[in-house]
């Protein structure tokens, strides 16, 4: 956590190029070598959404961008300091995310005619003094790579490939980082290749000695801080992975047998691609025909003593809608994840927002209330996922899980739990069959008995028809159904007395503006808050991770501000739920984009809403 | 869990009163899947019926087993998810023509070529009995309905063709007043590894009688259906004396007034059992019976011998977690 004093140096590198130039891999082992020099960072790739553009097209651009420094590395940076561009179209499309007077990094070779007729310059921008606000660092990468792989006799498709290890040793010379472990990487990725794992090692080589001969520095972007880390053992980790490890822990702690079943989906798919990985342990993975199979099978699955899992992004979610209704009104347990991307219908598939909150709170027919959690860092998805599971299991509901395509693809050094001391998940399924009644409730939970089928003497019929309290008989009785609806939300809502605990997550813990976020937001919001609480606002965060039920004491925290703000990107649905639920002038800074927030973007909205407050501040620090 | 065990229909009763119209002939499925179920020796308990909405749907109240009665369409991929969670069960599902083929058309095929393990029983009365006597995507063109006064136009869809091409396979035929062939036809679905489909001819006494009388009836059931059964030759008639010849070019068959000439049934032959399932000539009796049976391994045990489900203990997912992992 940053303290007053503000955050310690930070550097914020970008890589561009085409899809086809490895930026993800180089990008992601550079994201690892840094992390084993002890820094603290935060990646996000930002790949086109197209599989193959055309080479050199401005569309065909892939970039990943790392933050990374000491404590407190939040967010991928609002904009770079280095820019690494690998074509005229990388350098077109990149430009504007690199701070005045940063590092451009080019691969002179691929600034040919073709190329940059293809990116749209009319001159090379290299050449006509248009880049003189920056520090270019103008080399040939293609070609040095090309040199330097000669020795391994590889052909020229394969030296061509070898460029982003080049590049990759370049960087860690630049930045200084070890290169033994991206070595170790090669050698197993490319195990059967012994001629691949040579052309690389040695580009990668030849990229750090080149930075070295030439003497080449990254100026001020290069730094020596490390984070504090205390000891421990980590791994960077994205929100997929983590939601996937989660998941697999959820299998461990509660032994329920689980099944993953989706329909494939841009951003949810890595998800499913993950579990299969896992190939077998654990969970069980299905990709159903649709996603209303994905669902069905799901509550299958859960109704048969299994727990059923399913994810998709926004289209999906909308088509699960009337599954979801079936499985609040039987009672089942089921993991539903939204990996939310802007919309509404296909929209910006691989772009973040956060506009399906409506539809997870409310998109369901009749009455029909269901637990909604949002984690709010990649490396958070794992506790949430599990404390999706023990919301599932205890109160026999399924859950909404709600991430975007910003948390599941963002990377960060987690800290890795004790798994001896994460929390049991114990399903308690009935076999007793004396006084065995579908729907009786537990006095406390008010959940009902979970009697999956085989076990003897349980036999039972549920269903989507109104079912009696207690027997679950189809009735049409009036005052069941008005029972039955209450007892629904009374359930859910006794979620809250055991749920997440909340508190501020930084800044004043009273004062005049509390900043309300959930989900990917977080990190925005956190330096934003910072900078302020550092200017001598006072300005509280809090982050909500269970957005449905409301956290029981949200009303006591606001009581504590004279005002509340909630950033979120869609038009303001947590906000509307605020002010509904609690009758605050909670005030709504949206954004959608696509991109995710900036943190000066926030800064600078908090700041208004600041300077327009009726009463006078009190002035902290 | 295969321990035999005596059972009666009568074991198989809820304390549900059954809702079903009057003359509706969903009681004699009913009482046909009462009958297969004490006869198939598995343990009620480790019986599960899944079914969608529709009339035909509200079946699982009426038995004494597990039951799921869940939402319009989509029965088969809720039973696709109980059998990757418990293969062991016993797993039925029925549904309506609206059900199984309008609404639900895209499960069906999918659980029919991933070959689940479960007994698919259509209750086909050609009509949305349920939601008032609308016409289903098996109406015969000009049926005249409430959303149809004038006729309706689309051709209809014939289950049993649909499920051959879909790759079912398991492919059988029967109707509800056949009280013999029923439960030979649900006991020989029942005993097939992989999804069995059956399409059960059923009259809607309300919103569409008689839709299959010429072929139930008693008066004309010899005449206008022939059975088909493995290994035996295509005979009908009330004495048997005539039989089916088939033409396997074109795929069609001709009718012989000497019996010894009838070809004989193979229902491992794919082309026999689609050249069966299509006949619609009112010159030819329609067939009923196991068209096409031919086992290969179901989807739950391919997915286990491919990549067997093992349990994660907490030592795995403490190796999961720290792969890739550094010590600061
Ligand atoms: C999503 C949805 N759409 C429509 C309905 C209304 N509905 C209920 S049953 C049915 C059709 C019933 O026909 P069929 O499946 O042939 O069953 P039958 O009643 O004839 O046995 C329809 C349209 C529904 N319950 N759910
Ligand atoms: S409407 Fe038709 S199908 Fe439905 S119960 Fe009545 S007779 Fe049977
Ligand atoms: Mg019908």
């Amino acid at each position: 956590m940053i303290g007053n004093e503000g955050p310690g140096p930070r550097t914020v590198v970008r890589f561009a190029g085409d899809s086809g130039d490895g930026i993800q891999v180089l990008g992601g082992e550079f994201a690892k070598a840094v992390a084993m020099e002890h820094h603290d960072l935060l990646t996000l790739p930002d790949f086109p959404a197209e599989i193959r553009a055309p080479a050199g097209s401005t569309f065909g651009v892939s970039a990943f961008q790392i933050q990374f420094g000491g404590d407190g590395v939040l967010t991928p940076g609002d904009e770079a300091d280095v820019l690494f561009a690998f074509n005229p179209a990388a350098l077109k499309t990149n430009l504007d995310t690199l701070k005045r007077g940063g590092v451009i990094v080019v691969d002179t070779d691929a600034f040919s005619p073709r190329n940059l007729k293809r990116a749209g310059y009319a001159v090379n921008p290299l050449e006509d003094g248009s880049l003189s606000e920056y520090r270019l660092m103008s080399m040939a990468i293609t070609h040095l790579t090309a040199e330097a792989v000669a020795p391994t006799g590889v052909g020229r498709k394969q030296a061509g490939r070898a460029k982003n290890f080049w590049s990759l040793g370049l960087s860690l010379w630049l930045f200084g980082g070890d290169r033994a472990p991206t070595i170790q990487w090669i050698e197993s990725k490319f195990s059967s290749m012994p001629d691949v794992v040579a052309s690389n090692v040695a580009a990668l080589n030849a990229g750090h000695a080149y930075g070295e001969t030439m003497e080449l520095d990254a100026g001020d972007a290069a730094l020596g801080v490390n984070a504090e880390l205390h000891h421990g053992v980590f791994r960077t980790i994205t929100g997929t992975d983590a939601m996937g490890l989660g998941l697999a822990a959820v299998a461990a702690l509660s032994g329920l047998k689980l099944t993953y079943s989706s329909y494939p989906i841009t951003p949810a798919s890595a998800l499913l691609h993950f579990l299969a990985s896992l190939k077998g342990r654990g969970i069980v993975t299905f990709q159903a025909e649709d996603e209303v199979a994905a669902i069905t099978a799901a509550i299958g699955t859960s109704y048969a003593g299994g727990l059923g899992v399913t994810a998709s992004a926004g289209p999906g979610l909308s088509l699960k809608t009337e599954a979801l209704g079936l499985a609040v009104a039987v009672e089942l347990p089921l993991l539903v994840i939204d990996v939310q991307r802007a919309g509404p219908s296909t929209g910006m598939p691989t772009k973040p927002e956060q506009a399906d909150l409506n539809l997870a709170l409310y998109g369901r027919h009749g009455e029909a209330p269901l637990p909604v959690l949002a984690p709010a860092t990649p490396s958070e998805c794992f506790r949430i996922m599990i404390e999706a599971a023990r919301i599932a299991t205890t109160y026999m509901t399924p859950v909404i899980v709600l991430s975007d395509a910003y948390i599941a693809n963002a990377a960060e050094p987690w800290e890795l739990p004790d798994t001896d001391a994460l929390p049991p998940i114990a399903p308690a399924f009935r076999s007793d069959p004396a006084g065995f009644e579908p729907f009786t409730r537990d006095p406390e939970t008010l959940a009902r008995p979970w009697a999956k089928p085989g076990t003897p003497a349980l036999a039972h019929r549920i269903g989507g028809l109104e079912r009696a309290d207690g027997s679950g008989n189809i009735s049409y009785d009036p005052e069941n159904h008005q029972r039955m609806t209450d007892l629904r939300a009374e359930k859910i809502a006794r979620v809250a007395e055991q749920g997440l605990e909340h508190e501020i997550d930084s800044g004043a813990t009273s004062g005049d503006l509390l900043v309300i976020g959930w989900g990917s937001t977080y990190g925005a919001i956190e330096d934003a808050v910072s900078g302020l609480t550092r200017a001598g606002f006072s300005v509280g965060h809090l982050h909500l991770r269970q957005i449905w039920p409301l956290p029981a004491n949200l009303g006591a925290i606001l009581a504590r501000f004279g005002n509340v703000a909630v950033a979120e990107m869609n038009r303001g649905q947590l906000a509307r739920l605020i002010r509904s639920e609690f009758l605050v002038d909670a005030r709504s800074i949206t954004q959608t984009s696509g991109q995710p927030f900036k943190v000066g973007t926030i800064e600078a909205a908090l700041r208004d809403l600041l300077d327009g407050l009726p009463r006078p501040r009190s002035q902290i620090g | 869990m295969n321990q035999v065990i005596k059972l009666t229909p009568k074991d198989f009763e809820t304390d549900q009163e059954v809702r079903w119209c009057p003359g509706c002939g969903d009681y004699a499925i009913l009482k046909s899947m009462r009958k297969t179920l004490s006869e198939v020796g598995r343990n009620p308990d480790d019986v599960v019926v899944v079914s969608g909405i529709g009339c035909a749907a509200r079946l699982p109240y009426y038995l004494e087993t597990y039951g799921f009665h869940s939402i319009h369409g989509r029965a088969p991929s809720l039973a696709t998810g109980i059998k990757l969670a418990n293969p062991e069960l016993d797993v039925w599902v029925v549904g309506g023509d609206g059900d199984f083929l309008a609404i639900g058309g895209n499960h069906l095929t999918h659980i029919l070529r991933r070959n689940v393990d479960v007994n698919l029983i259509l209750f086909n009365n050609a009509v949305y009995g349920l939601t008032k006597g609308q016409f289903s995507p098996t109406s015969i063109p000009g049926t005249r309905s409430p959303s149809t006064p004038d006729g309706s136009v689309d051709p209809p869809v014939n289950p049993a063709t649909l499920a051959l091409g879909g790759n079912g396979s398991f492919v059988a035929r029967t109707a509800d007043t056949l009280q013999d062939h029923l439960p030979e036809v649900l006991l020989r679905a029942h005993a097939f590894v992989g999804a069995a489909f059956v399409e059960v001819l059923q009259n809607c006494i309300v919103y569409n009688d008689n839709a299959f009388g010429d072929l139930t009836s008693k008066r004309h059931r010899a005449e206008n259906t022939v059975i088909v059964r493995h290994g035996e030759p295509m005979l009908f008639g009330a004495d048997n004396d005539r039989g089916l010849i088939y033409e396997p070019v074109r795929g069609e068959f001709r009718v012989t007034g000497n019996a010894s000439e009838a070809s004989l049934h193979d229902e491992t032959n794919w082309a026999l059992a689609a050249a069966l399932a299509r006949v619609n000539d009112p010159d030819l009796p329609t067939p009923l019976g196991v068209f096409y049976c031919a086992p290969r391994e179901d989807f739950v045990s391919a997915r286990e011998d491919l990549i067997p489900y093992t349990p994660l203990s907490p030592g795995d997912l403490k190796d999961l977690l720290y792969t890739d992992s550094w010590r600061a």
